[in-house]
Protein backbone atom coordinates (compact mmCIF):
# COMPACT_ATOMS: atom_id res chain seq x y z
CA UNK A 1 0.00 0.00 0.00
CA UNK A 2 2.68 2.84 1.22
CA UNK A 3 4.79 1.70 -2.20
CA UNK A 4 1.68 1.52 -4.38
CA UNK A 5 1.57 5.76 -3.95
CA UNK A 6 5.63 6.08 -3.78
CA UNK A 7 5.92 4.63 -6.97
CA UNK A 8 4.24 7.39 -9.27
CA UNK A 9 6.11 9.79 -7.09
CA UNK A 10 9.44 8.32 -8.03
CA UNK A 11 8.49 7.88 -11.78
CA UNK A 12 8.11 11.49 -11.68
CA UNK A 13 11.47 12.02 -10.14
CA UNK A 14 12.97 10.38 -12.59
CA UNK A 15 11.02 11.81 -15.71
CA UNK A 16 12.43 15.42 -14.06
CA UNK A 17 15.88 13.83 -13.63
CA UNK A 18 15.77 12.18 -17.76
CA UNK A 19 15.24 16.10 -18.66
CA UNK A 20 11.92 16.11 -18.78
CA UNK A 21 9.83 18.67 -16.97
CA UNK A 22 8.00 17.39 -13.97
CA UNK A 23 5.82 20.34 -13.41
CA UNK A 24 4.41 22.89 -15.56
CA UNK A 25 1.68 25.16 -14.87
CA UNK A 26 0.55 28.46 -16.89
CA UNK A 27 -2.15 30.27 -14.55
CA UNK A 28 -3.26 32.95 -15.61
CA UNK A 29 -4.18 35.25 -13.31
CA UNK A 30 -5.45 38.65 -14.76
CA UNK A 31 -4.82 40.46 -11.47
CA UNK A 32 -5.49 44.27 -12.91
CA UNK A 33 -6.55 45.32 -16.41
CA UNK A 34 -4.56 43.03 -18.88
CA UNK A 35 -1.70 42.65 -16.50
CA UNK A 36 -0.53 38.99 -17.56
CA UNK A 37 0.83 36.69 -14.68
CA UNK A 38 1.85 33.01 -14.32
CA UNK A 39 4.50 30.65 -15.96
CA UNK A 40 5.10 29.54 -19.28
CA UNK A 41 7.44 26.01 -20.45
CA UNK A 42 8.85 25.59 -23.50
CA UNK A 43 10.99 22.89 -24.49
CA UNK A 44 11.64 21.23 -27.79
CA UNK A 45 13.84 22.16 -31.17
CA UNK A 46 17.31 23.11 -29.88
CA UNK A 47 18.02 25.37 -32.98
CA UNK A 48 14.37 27.65 -32.02
CA UNK A 49 15.46 28.18 -28.33
CA UNK A 50 18.29 30.34 -28.12
CA UNK A 51 15.86 32.70 -30.17
CA UNK A 52 12.75 32.12 -27.80
CA UNK A 53 15.04 32.78 -24.76
CA UNK A 54 15.70 36.03 -26.25
CA UNK A 55 12.59 36.66 -26.92
CA UNK A 56 11.05 35.77 -23.52
CA UNK A 57 13.90 38.07 -21.75
CA UNK A 58 11.78 41.25 -23.45
CA UNK A 59 8.50 39.61 -22.77
CA UNK A 60 9.69 39.12 -19.10
CA UNK A 61 10.63 42.76 -19.26
CA UNK A 62 7.08 44.27 -20.38
CA UNK A 63 5.28 41.34 -17.87
CA UNK A 64 7.18 41.29 -14.94
CA UNK A 65 4.59 38.90 -13.77
CA UNK A 66 5.58 36.18 -15.86
CA UNK A 67 8.08 33.63 -15.82
CA UNK A 68 9.37 31.91 -18.88
CA UNK A 69 11.18 29.29 -18.68
CA UNK A 70 12.80 27.47 -21.80
CA UNK A 71 14.31 24.20 -22.13
CA UNK A 72 15.99 22.38 -25.37
CA UNK A 73 15.76 18.55 -25.90
CA UNK A 74 14.70 18.67 -29.72
CA UNK A 75 11.75 19.03 -31.61
CA UNK A 76 10.26 15.52 -31.27
CA UNK A 77 10.75 16.36 -27.22
CA UNK A 78 8.77 19.63 -27.71
CA UNK A 79 5.95 17.79 -29.54
CA UNK A 80 5.72 14.86 -27.02
CA UNK A 81 6.06 17.46 -23.73
CA UNK A 82 3.52 19.73 -25.37
CA UNK A 83 1.49 16.70 -25.88
CA UNK A 84 1.30 14.93 -22.04
CA UNK A 85 0.93 18.77 -21.05
CA UNK A 86 4.49 19.05 -19.15
CA UNK A 87 5.37 21.88 -21.43
CA UNK A 88 3.06 24.89 -22.42
CA UNK A 89 4.38 25.57 -26.00
CA UNK A 90 6.70 23.31 -28.15
CA UNK A 91 9.51 24.66 -30.23
CA UNK A 92 9.50 23.23 -33.52
CA UNK A 93 12.06 23.42 -36.46
CA UNK A 94 9.81 21.51 -38.82
CA UNK A 95 6.46 21.04 -40.27
CA UNK A 96 4.00 19.06 -38.50
CA UNK A 97 3.41 15.60 -39.87
CA UNK A 98 0.29 14.11 -40.62
CA UNK A 99 -0.34 12.31 -37.65
CA UNK A 100 0.71 15.11 -35.20
CA UNK A 101 -2.50 17.28 -36.40
CA UNK A 102 -3.46 17.63 -32.83
CA UNK A 103 -1.43 20.34 -32.48
CA UNK A 104 -1.05 23.64 -33.66
CA UNK A 105 2.04 24.96 -35.27
CA UNK A 106 2.42 28.79 -35.06
CA UNK A 107 5.72 30.16 -37.50
CA UNK A 108 7.87 32.39 -35.81
CA UNK A 109 10.67 32.78 -38.86
CA UNK A 110 12.43 30.28 -41.21
CA UNK A 111 15.91 28.86 -41.15
CA UNK A 112 17.43 27.04 -43.80
CA UNK A 113 19.73 23.66 -43.27
CA UNK A 114 23.26 24.16 -45.30
CA UNK A 115 25.96 21.77 -45.27
CA UNK A 116 29.32 22.60 -43.94
CA UNK A 117 32.90 21.95 -44.31
CA UNK A 118 36.11 22.96 -42.58
CA UNK A 119 37.19 26.26 -44.01
CA UNK A 120 40.42 25.14 -45.14
CA UNK A 121 38.62 22.32 -47.22
CA UNK A 122 39.16 23.47 -50.62
CA UNK A 123 35.95 22.12 -51.94
CA UNK A 124 33.74 24.72 -53.47
CA UNK A 125 30.68 22.93 -53.81
CA UNK A 126 28.57 19.59 -54.05
CA UNK A 127 25.98 17.76 -56.17
CA UNK A 128 22.95 16.48 -54.88
CA UNK A 129 24.53 12.82 -56.13
CA UNK A 130 27.84 13.15 -54.23
CA UNK A 131 26.37 14.18 -51.16
CA UNK A 132 24.06 11.09 -50.88
CA UNK A 133 27.23 9.03 -52.05
CA UNK A 134 29.02 10.54 -48.71
CA UNK A 135 26.43 9.95 -46.92
CA UNK A 136 25.86 6.18 -47.65
CA UNK A 137 29.67 5.40 -47.96
CA UNK A 138 30.25 5.46 -51.86
CA UNK A 139 32.41 8.28 -51.62
CA UNK A 140 34.86 8.19 -48.53
CA UNK A 141 37.97 9.89 -50.11
CA UNK A 142 37.58 14.11 -50.73
CA UNK A 143 39.78 13.34 -54.03
CA UNK A 144 36.83 11.57 -55.66
CA UNK A 145 34.75 14.86 -55.97
CA UNK A 146 37.86 16.89 -56.74
CA UNK A 147 39.48 17.47 -53.24
CA UNK A 148 42.27 16.77 -51.15
CA UNK A 149 43.36 12.82 -50.88
CA UNK A 150 41.94 12.55 -47.22
CA UNK A 151 39.11 10.10 -45.96
CA UNK A 152 35.91 11.94 -45.33
CA UNK A 153 34.47 11.98 -41.82
CA UNK A 154 30.66 12.17 -42.17
CA UNK A 155 28.89 13.72 -38.92
CA UNK A 156 25.32 12.83 -39.05
CA UNK A 157 22.55 13.61 -36.01
CA UNK A 158 20.69 11.32 -33.76
CA UNK A 159 17.72 9.56 -35.22
CA UNK A 160 14.75 11.98 -34.22
CA UNK A 161 16.71 15.49 -34.64
CA UNK A 162 14.49 18.45 -37.01
CA UNK A 163 17.75 19.03 -38.68
CA UNK A 164 18.51 15.45 -39.98
CA UNK A 165 14.76 15.07 -40.68
CA UNK A 166 14.95 17.77 -43.08
CA UNK A 167 18.35 16.84 -44.59
CA UNK A 168 17.00 12.94 -45.27
CA UNK A 169 13.52 14.20 -46.37
CA UNK A 170 15.60 16.80 -48.65
CA UNK A 171 18.00 14.13 -50.28
CA UNK A 172 15.57 11.16 -49.98
CA UNK A 173 18.07 8.94 -48.10
CA UNK A 174 16.77 6.10 -45.57
CA UNK A 175 18.58 7.00 -42.54
CA UNK A 176 19.52 3.27 -41.73
CA UNK A 177 21.56 2.93 -45.20
CA UNK A 178 23.70 6.18 -43.75
CA UNK A 179 27.11 5.50 -42.84
CA UNK A 180 28.51 7.65 -40.22
CA UNK A 181 31.29 8.61 -38.66
CA UNK A 182 29.58 10.64 -35.90
CA UNK A 183 27.22 10.64 -34.83
CA UNK A 184 25.93 14.04 -32.77
CA UNK A 185 23.07 15.62 -31.05
CA UNK A 186 22.80 19.82 -31.21
CA UNK A 187 24.07 22.12 -33.63
CA UNK A 188 26.55 23.04 -32.05
CA UNK A 189 28.53 19.87 -31.47
CA UNK A 190 28.16 19.53 -35.56
CA UNK A 191 29.94 22.70 -35.78
CA UNK A 192 32.63 22.28 -33.12
CA UNK A 193 33.24 18.89 -34.33
CA UNK A 194 33.93 19.80 -38.22
CA UNK A 195 35.63 22.72 -36.95
CA UNK A 196 38.25 20.62 -34.82
CA UNK A 197 38.43 18.00 -37.56
CA UNK A 198 39.67 19.21 -41.06
CA UNK A 199 37.69 16.66 -43.26
CA UNK A 200 35.07 16.08 -42.06
CA UNK A 201 31.20 17.01 -43.64
CA UNK A 202 28.06 18.03 -41.77
CA UNK A 203 25.18 19.47 -42.00
CA UNK A 204 23.42 22.19 -39.49
CA UNK A 205 20.98 25.36 -39.26
CA UNK A 206 21.85 27.91 -41.66
CA UNK A 207 21.44 30.47 -39.08
CA UNK A 208 23.56 28.79 -36.22
CA UNK A 209 26.57 28.32 -38.76
CA UNK A 210 25.95 31.62 -40.31
CA UNK A 211 26.66 32.70 -36.38
CA UNK A 212 29.36 30.73 -35.98
CA UNK A 213 31.30 32.00 -38.98
CA UNK A 214 31.08 35.31 -38.27
CA UNK A 215 32.38 34.51 -34.78
CA UNK A 216 35.49 33.16 -36.44
CA UNK A 217 34.98 29.52 -36.57
CA UNK A 218 36.61 27.66 -39.16
CA UNK A 219 33.92 26.57 -40.94
CA UNK A 220 32.44 26.95 -44.57
CA UNK A 221 28.40 27.10 -45.93
CA UNK A 222 28.33 24.99 -48.93
CA UNK A 223 26.01 26.31 -51.55
CA UNK A 224 22.94 23.50 -52.74
CA UNK A 225 21.94 23.04 -56.35
CA UNK A 226 23.84 26.62 -56.75
CA UNK A 227 21.86 28.52 -54.76
CA UNK A 228 24.56 29.81 -51.71
CA UNK A 229 23.23 29.10 -48.13
CA UNK A 230 22.65 32.74 -46.78
CA UNK A 231 19.90 33.64 -44.60
CA UNK A 232 18.59 36.18 -47.60
CA UNK A 233 18.20 33.46 -49.86
CA UNK A 234 15.93 31.13 -47.49
CA UNK A 235 14.46 34.35 -47.21
CA UNK A 236 13.69 34.43 -50.79
CA UNK A 237 12.42 30.91 -50.26
CA UNK A 238 15.33 30.63 -53.22
CA UNK A 239 17.13 27.92 -51.24
CA UNK A 240 16.06 24.62 -51.30
CA UNK A 241 16.70 22.44 -47.75
CA UNK A 242 14.75 25.54 -45.50
CA UNK A 243 12.06 25.19 -43.06
CA UNK A 244 9.88 26.69 -41.08
CA UNK A 245 10.73 27.32 -37.49
CA UNK A 246 7.44 27.20 -34.83
CA UNK A 247 5.43 27.41 -31.70
CA UNK A 248 3.52 24.49 -31.02
CA UNK A 249 0.57 24.65 -28.76
CA UNK A 250 -2.22 22.02 -28.43
CA UNK A 251 -5.55 22.85 -29.84
CA UNK A 252 -6.46 25.03 -26.48
CA UNK A 253 -3.65 26.93 -25.29
CA UNK A 254 -4.48 29.06 -22.54
CA UNK A 255 -4.23 32.92 -22.55
CA UNK A 256 -0.75 33.30 -21.42
CA UNK A 257 0.62 30.93 -24.24
CA UNK A 258 -1.25 32.73 -26.72
CA UNK A 259 -0.53 35.88 -25.74
CA UNK A 260 3.42 34.87 -26.29
CA UNK A 261 2.95 33.49 -28.92
CA UNK A 262 1.53 36.44 -30.49
CA UNK A 263 4.53 38.56 -29.30
CA UNK A 264 6.96 36.13 -30.99
CA UNK A 265 5.03 36.66 -34.26
CA UNK A 266 5.18 40.36 -33.99
CA UNK A 267 7.06 42.87 -35.70
CA UNK A 268 8.68 43.70 -32.23
CA UNK A 269 10.58 40.80 -32.32
CA UNK A 270 12.33 40.67 -35.95
CA UNK A 271 15.43 42.66 -34.64
CA UNK A 272 15.43 39.70 -32.39
CA UNK A 273 14.82 37.20 -35.16
CA UNK A 274 17.43 38.98 -37.59
CA UNK A 275 20.09 38.84 -34.79
CA UNK A 276 20.23 35.21 -34.25
CA UNK A 277 20.25 34.82 -38.46
CA UNK A 278 16.76 33.53 -39.11
CA UNK A 279 14.28 35.19 -41.30
CA UNK A 280 11.54 36.54 -39.88
CA UNK A 281 8.06 35.70 -41.29
CA UNK A 282 5.14 38.35 -41.64
CA UNK A 283 2.87 36.58 -39.07
CA UNK A 284 -0.87 36.43 -39.57
CA UNK A 285 -2.00 38.54 -36.38
CA UNK A 286 0.31 41.24 -39.06
CA UNK A 287 -1.53 40.56 -41.92
CA UNK A 288 -4.95 41.05 -39.87
CA UNK A 289 -3.73 44.56 -39.07
CA UNK B 1 21.66 -3.32 24.45
CA UNK B 2 21.22 -0.10 26.73
CA UNK B 3 17.88 1.52 26.19
CA UNK B 4 18.92 4.73 25.24
CA UNK B 5 19.75 3.15 22.12
CA UNK B 6 16.64 2.25 20.96
CA UNK B 7 15.75 5.39 19.57
CA UNK B 8 19.08 5.43 17.11
CA UNK B 9 18.86 2.35 16.17
CA UNK B 10 15.44 2.71 14.79
CA UNK B 11 15.90 5.88 13.12
CA UNK B 12 19.48 4.32 11.59
CA UNK B 13 17.19 1.13 10.49
CA UNK B 14 14.62 3.00 8.96
CA UNK B 15 16.80 5.11 7.14
CA UNK B 16 18.54 2.22 5.79
CA UNK B 17 15.72 0.70 4.89
CA UNK B 18 14.80 3.86 3.03
CA UNK B 19 18.06 4.02 1.35
CA UNK B 20 17.49 -0.08 -0.29
CA UNK B 21 14.28 0.80 -1.01
CA UNK B 22 15.33 3.70 -3.49
CA UNK B 23 17.61 1.81 -5.38
CA UNK B 24 14.47 -0.91 -5.33
CA UNK B 25 12.23 1.33 -6.51
CA UNK B 26 14.32 2.89 -9.63
CA UNK B 27 14.59 -0.43 -10.76
CA UNK B 28 11.53 -1.41 -10.45
CA UNK B 29 10.74 1.67 -12.18
CA UNK B 30 12.89 0.58 -14.86
CA UNK B 31 11.71 -2.97 -15.24
CA UNK B 32 7.88 -1.45 -15.78
CA UNK B 33 9.02 1.20 -18.32
CA UNK B 34 10.85 -1.10 -20.59
CA UNK B 35 7.75 -4.28 -19.43
CA UNK B 36 6.23 -3.13 -22.97
CA UNK B 37 9.53 -3.68 -25.17
CA UNK B 38 10.26 -7.34 -23.41
CA UNK B 39 6.70 -8.29 -24.41
CA UNK B 40 6.99 -7.08 -27.93
CA UNK B 41 10.18 -7.95 -28.85
CA UNK B 42 11.49 -10.54 -26.32
CA UNK B 43 14.81 -10.57 -24.34
CA UNK B 44 16.75 -12.00 -27.09
CA UNK B 45 16.35 -9.27 -29.72
CA UNK B 46 18.21 -6.71 -27.69
CA UNK B 47 21.23 -8.81 -28.42
CA UNK B 48 20.98 -10.72 -31.59
CA UNK B 49 19.85 -7.47 -33.48
CA UNK B 50 22.34 -6.25 -36.38
CA UNK B 51 21.75 -2.43 -35.74
CA UNK B 52 20.22 -0.06 -33.88
CA UNK B 53 17.38 1.55 -35.86
CA UNK B 54 14.58 1.87 -33.32
CA UNK B 55 12.50 3.63 -36.10
CA UNK B 56 12.83 0.78 -38.64
CA UNK B 57 12.78 -2.37 -35.84
CA UNK B 58 16.25 -3.20 -35.21
CA UNK B 59 16.99 -3.18 -31.98
CA UNK B 60 20.75 -4.43 -30.96
CA UNK B 61 21.97 -3.43 -27.96
CA UNK B 62 25.77 -5.03 -27.87
CA UNK B 63 27.62 -2.69 -29.58
CA UNK B 64 26.59 -0.23 -26.84
CA UNK B 65 27.31 -2.55 -24.07
CA UNK B 66 31.11 -2.93 -25.40
CA UNK B 67 31.31 1.00 -25.90
CA UNK B 68 30.23 1.45 -22.01
CA UNK B 69 32.53 -1.80 -20.85
CA UNK B 70 35.45 -0.14 -22.77
CA UNK B 71 35.51 2.96 -22.30
CA UNK B 72 34.65 2.94 -18.59
CA UNK B 73 37.36 0.50 -17.83
CA UNK B 74 39.85 2.86 -20.33
CA UNK B 75 39.46 5.32 -17.92
CA UNK B 76 39.93 3.46 -14.94
CA UNK B 77 43.31 1.88 -16.59
CA UNK B 78 44.12 5.77 -16.94
CA UNK B 79 42.88 7.39 -13.77
CA UNK B 80 44.17 4.22 -11.22
CA UNK B 81 47.75 4.93 -11.30
CA UNK B 82 47.67 8.22 -11.71
CA UNK B 83 44.90 8.66 -8.66
CA UNK B 84 47.28 5.97 -6.55
CA UNK B 85 50.01 7.39 -6.90
CA UNK B 86 48.32 11.26 -6.43
CA UNK B 87 47.47 9.95 -2.78
CA UNK B 88 51.04 8.02 -2.09
CA UNK B 89 52.62 11.45 -2.81
CA UNK B 90 50.53 13.40 -0.64
CA UNK B 91 51.05 10.82 2.17
CA UNK B 92 53.97 10.20 1.81
CA UNK B 93 56.72 12.26 -0.50
CA UNK B 94 55.20 15.76 -1.01
CA UNK B 95 56.79 18.80 0.91
CA UNK B 96 54.24 19.44 3.95
CA UNK B 97 53.81 23.05 2.09
CA UNK B 98 52.17 21.45 -0.95
CA UNK B 99 49.81 19.30 0.44
CA UNK B 100 47.21 21.17 1.23
CA UNK B 101 47.56 23.06 -2.73
CA UNK B 102 47.78 19.38 -4.10
CA UNK B 103 44.91 18.22 -2.22
CA UNK B 104 42.68 21.31 -3.32
CA UNK B 105 43.30 20.91 -6.43
CA UNK B 106 42.14 17.12 -6.72
CA UNK B 107 39.36 18.57 -5.49
CA UNK B 108 38.71 21.46 -7.63
CA UNK B 109 39.49 18.55 -10.77
CA UNK B 110 36.00 16.85 -8.92
CA UNK B 111 34.36 19.88 -9.20
CA UNK B 112 34.62 20.97 -12.83
CA UNK B 113 31.12 20.36 -14.51
CA UNK B 114 31.37 17.32 -16.68
CA UNK B 115 30.20 18.92 -20.18
CA UNK B 116 32.93 21.46 -19.56
CA UNK B 117 35.04 18.25 -19.81
CA UNK B 118 32.90 17.12 -22.59
CA UNK B 119 33.58 20.71 -24.49
CA UNK B 120 37.35 20.48 -23.84
CA UNK B 121 37.37 17.13 -25.17
CA UNK B 122 35.60 18.00 -28.01
CA UNK B 123 37.50 20.80 -29.15
CA UNK B 124 40.81 20.52 -27.44
CA UNK B 125 41.45 16.60 -27.23
CA UNK B 126 39.46 15.09 -30.19
CA UNK B 127 41.58 17.11 -32.57
CA UNK B 128 44.62 15.44 -30.81
CA UNK B 129 43.50 12.14 -31.43
CA UNK B 130 42.68 12.44 -34.42
CA UNK B 131 46.19 12.41 -35.40
CA UNK B 132 45.97 9.10 -35.04
CA UNK B 133 43.30 8.15 -37.58
CA UNK B 134 39.85 9.18 -37.80
CA UNK B 135 37.29 11.59 -36.58
CA UNK B 136 38.84 11.86 -33.36
CA UNK B 137 35.65 11.29 -31.75
CA UNK B 138 36.23 7.79 -30.00
CA UNK B 139 36.38 5.16 -27.33
CA UNK B 140 39.95 6.17 -27.09
CA UNK B 141 38.92 9.92 -26.63
CA UNK B 142 35.95 9.31 -23.92
CA UNK B 143 38.45 6.58 -21.86
CA UNK B 144 41.06 9.85 -21.37
CA UNK B 145 38.14 12.12 -20.55
CA UNK B 146 36.74 9.79 -18.42
CA UNK B 147 40.05 8.94 -16.92
CA UNK B 148 40.25 12.71 -16.20
CA UNK B 149 36.97 12.98 -14.50
CA UNK B 150 36.98 10.10 -12.22
CA UNK B 151 41.03 10.85 -11.23
CA UNK B 152 40.27 12.70 -8.15
CA UNK B 153 37.58 10.31 -7.14
CA UNK B 154 40.46 7.68 -6.69
CA UNK B 155 43.29 10.43 -5.18
CA UNK B 156 41.09 11.51 -2.66
CA UNK B 157 39.69 8.01 -1.70
CA UNK B 158 42.82 6.40 -1.75
CA UNK B 159 44.43 9.44 0.21
CA UNK B 160 41.92 8.85 3.10
CA UNK B 161 42.06 4.89 3.02
CA UNK B 162 46.37 5.17 2.95
CA UNK B 163 46.21 8.35 5.74
CA UNK B 164 44.05 5.26 8.22
CA UNK B 165 46.46 2.79 7.46
CA UNK B 166 47.58 2.96 11.41
CA UNK B 167 51.07 4.96 11.92
CA UNK B 168 52.42 2.46 14.49
CA UNK B 169 52.90 0.16 11.26
CA UNK B 170 54.82 1.97 8.90
CA UNK B 171 56.78 3.43 12.15
CA UNK B 172 57.42 -0.77 13.29
CA UNK B 173 58.22 -0.88 9.39
CA UNK B 174 60.97 2.10 9.73
CA UNK B 175 62.24 0.80 12.82
CA UNK B 176 62.93 -2.44 11.04
CA UNK B 177 64.96 -0.72 8.57
CA UNK B 178 62.66 -0.84 5.33
CA UNK B 179 63.14 1.82 3.13
CA UNK B 180 60.03 4.25 2.42
CA UNK B 181 59.63 2.70 -1.10
CA UNK B 182 59.51 -0.46 0.45
CA UNK B 183 56.69 0.96 3.29
CA UNK B 184 54.87 1.77 0.73
CA UNK B 185 54.32 -1.05 -1.64
CA UNK B 186 54.61 -3.84 1.04
CA UNK B 187 53.04 -2.51 4.34
CA UNK B 188 50.55 0.75 3.21
CA UNK B 189 49.32 -0.74 0.10
CA UNK B 190 48.54 -3.78 1.09
CA UNK B 191 46.57 -2.45 4.18
CA UNK B 192 44.90 0.34 2.61
CA UNK B 193 43.41 -2.23 -0.22
CA UNK B 194 40.41 -2.42 1.19
CA UNK B 195 40.05 1.18 0.80
CA UNK B 196 41.66 1.48 -2.29
CA UNK B 197 39.21 -1.27 -3.95
CA UNK B 198 36.33 0.62 -2.72
CA UNK B 199 37.81 4.25 -4.56
CA UNK B 200 38.04 1.91 -7.59
CA UNK B 201 34.61 0.63 -7.22
CA UNK B 202 33.13 4.47 -6.70
CA UNK B 203 35.18 5.32 -9.62
CA UNK B 204 33.87 3.03 -12.14
CA UNK B 205 30.85 3.47 -11.50
CA UNK B 206 30.62 6.93 -11.75
CA UNK B 207 32.56 6.33 -15.21
CA UNK B 208 29.48 4.11 -16.06
CA UNK B 209 27.23 6.83 -15.74
CA UNK B 210 28.77 9.78 -16.73
CA UNK B 211 26.74 10.71 -20.10
CA UNK B 212 27.39 14.18 -21.38
CA UNK B 213 31.13 14.19 -21.42
CA UNK B 214 31.32 10.95 -23.55
CA UNK B 215 28.09 11.92 -25.69
CA UNK B 216 30.56 14.64 -26.62
CA UNK B 217 33.41 13.02 -27.60
CA UNK B 218 32.42 9.29 -28.23
CA UNK B 219 31.34 9.50 -31.67
CA UNK B 220 27.91 7.97 -31.04
CA UNK B 221 28.02 5.79 -34.07
CA UNK B 222 26.33 2.48 -32.99
CA UNK B 223 28.88 0.02 -34.62
CA UNK B 224 30.48 -2.89 -32.79
CA UNK B 225 34.43 -1.31 -32.12
CA UNK B 226 37.25 -3.14 -33.62
CA UNK B 227 39.54 -1.04 -31.96
CA UNK B 228 40.31 1.97 -29.36
CA UNK B 229 39.34 4.12 -32.48
CA UNK B 230 36.60 3.21 -33.44
CA UNK B 231 33.68 5.44 -32.38
CA UNK B 232 30.97 3.89 -29.95
CA UNK B 233 27.86 5.13 -28.32
CA UNK B 234 27.22 4.20 -24.38
CA UNK B 235 23.79 3.40 -23.51
CA UNK B 236 23.91 6.10 -21.62
CA UNK B 237 24.34 8.35 -24.63
CA UNK B 238 22.15 6.14 -26.30
CA UNK B 239 19.34 7.13 -24.03
CA UNK B 240 20.26 10.87 -24.21
CA UNK B 241 20.53 11.12 -27.41
CA UNK B 242 17.03 9.73 -28.41
CA UNK B 243 14.47 9.70 -25.32
CA UNK B 244 13.91 13.70 -26.17
CA UNK B 245 12.41 12.57 -28.84
CA UNK B 246 11.17 8.71 -28.62
CA UNK B 247 7.42 7.45 -28.13
CA UNK B 248 5.63 4.37 -27.55
CA UNK B 249 7.90 1.27 -28.42
CA UNK B 250 11.31 3.11 -28.94
CA UNK B 251 10.79 4.85 -25.27
CA UNK B 252 10.21 1.21 -24.20
CA UNK B 253 13.35 0.30 -25.66
CA UNK B 254 15.32 3.23 -24.48
CA UNK B 255 14.35 1.95 -20.94
CA UNK B 256 15.55 -1.10 -21.80
CA UNK B 257 19.24 0.11 -22.19
CA UNK B 258 18.84 1.97 -18.96
CA UNK B 259 18.37 -1.46 -17.59
CA UNK B 260 20.97 -2.96 -19.44
CA UNK B 261 23.24 0.24 -17.99
CA UNK B 262 22.28 -0.93 -14.36
CA UNK B 263 22.65 -4.53 -14.51
CA UNK B 264 26.21 -3.95 -15.69
CA UNK B 265 27.16 -1.78 -13.17
CA UNK B 266 25.39 -4.31 -10.89
CA UNK B 267 28.10 -7.13 -12.22
CA UNK B 268 30.84 -4.88 -12.02
CA UNK B 269 30.45 -3.52 -8.54
CA UNK B 270 29.67 -7.27 -7.13
CA UNK B 271 33.25 -8.55 -9.07
CA UNK B 272 34.84 -6.08 -8.31
CA UNK B 273 34.03 -5.74 -4.87
CA UNK B 274 34.49 -9.48 -3.83
CA UNK B 275 38.17 -9.50 -5.81
CA UNK B 276 39.02 -6.55 -4.28
CA UNK B 277 38.65 -8.00 -0.88
CA UNK B 278 35.89 -4.82 -0.44
CA UNK B 279 33.79 -6.66 2.24
CA UNK B 280 31.19 -4.67 4.11
CA UNK B 281 30.97 -7.19 6.45
CA UNK B 282 30.93 -6.33 10.24
CA UNK B 283 33.84 -5.43 11.83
Amino acid sequence: MKSTCVIPLFAALLLSVAGCRGTSTAETTPANGDALAGRLSLTGSSTVAPLVTEIAKRYEQLHPQVRIDVQTGGTGKGITDTRIGTADIGMGSRPLKADEADLVPYQIAADGVGLIVHAENPIRELTAEQIIDIYTDKIQNWKEVGGEDQPITVVHKAEGRATLEVFLQHFAIDNPTIQADVIVGENQHAIKTVAGGKWAIGYVSIGTAEADIEAGVPIRLLPLDGVAASTPNVASGEFPMSRPLSLITTRSPAALAKSFIEYCQSAEVHDLVKSQYFVPVASETDAQK
Amino acid sequence: MPRSDLPLKLVCRTLAVGSATIVLLILGFLVRESWPAFQSLGFARFFSDDGWHPVSGQFGLMPMIAATIITSLGGIVLAAPLGIASAVFVQFYAPSVLVPWHRRLVELLAGIPSVVFGLWGLVVVAPLVAGLGGSGQNLLTASIILGLMILPTIALLSDSAIGSVPRVWTQGAAALGLQRSAIVAQVVLPAAGRGISAALVLAITRALGETMAVLMVAGNVVQMPTSLLSPGRTLNANIALELGYASADHRSVLFVSGLMLMLIVGVLVVAISRRGGTSYARR
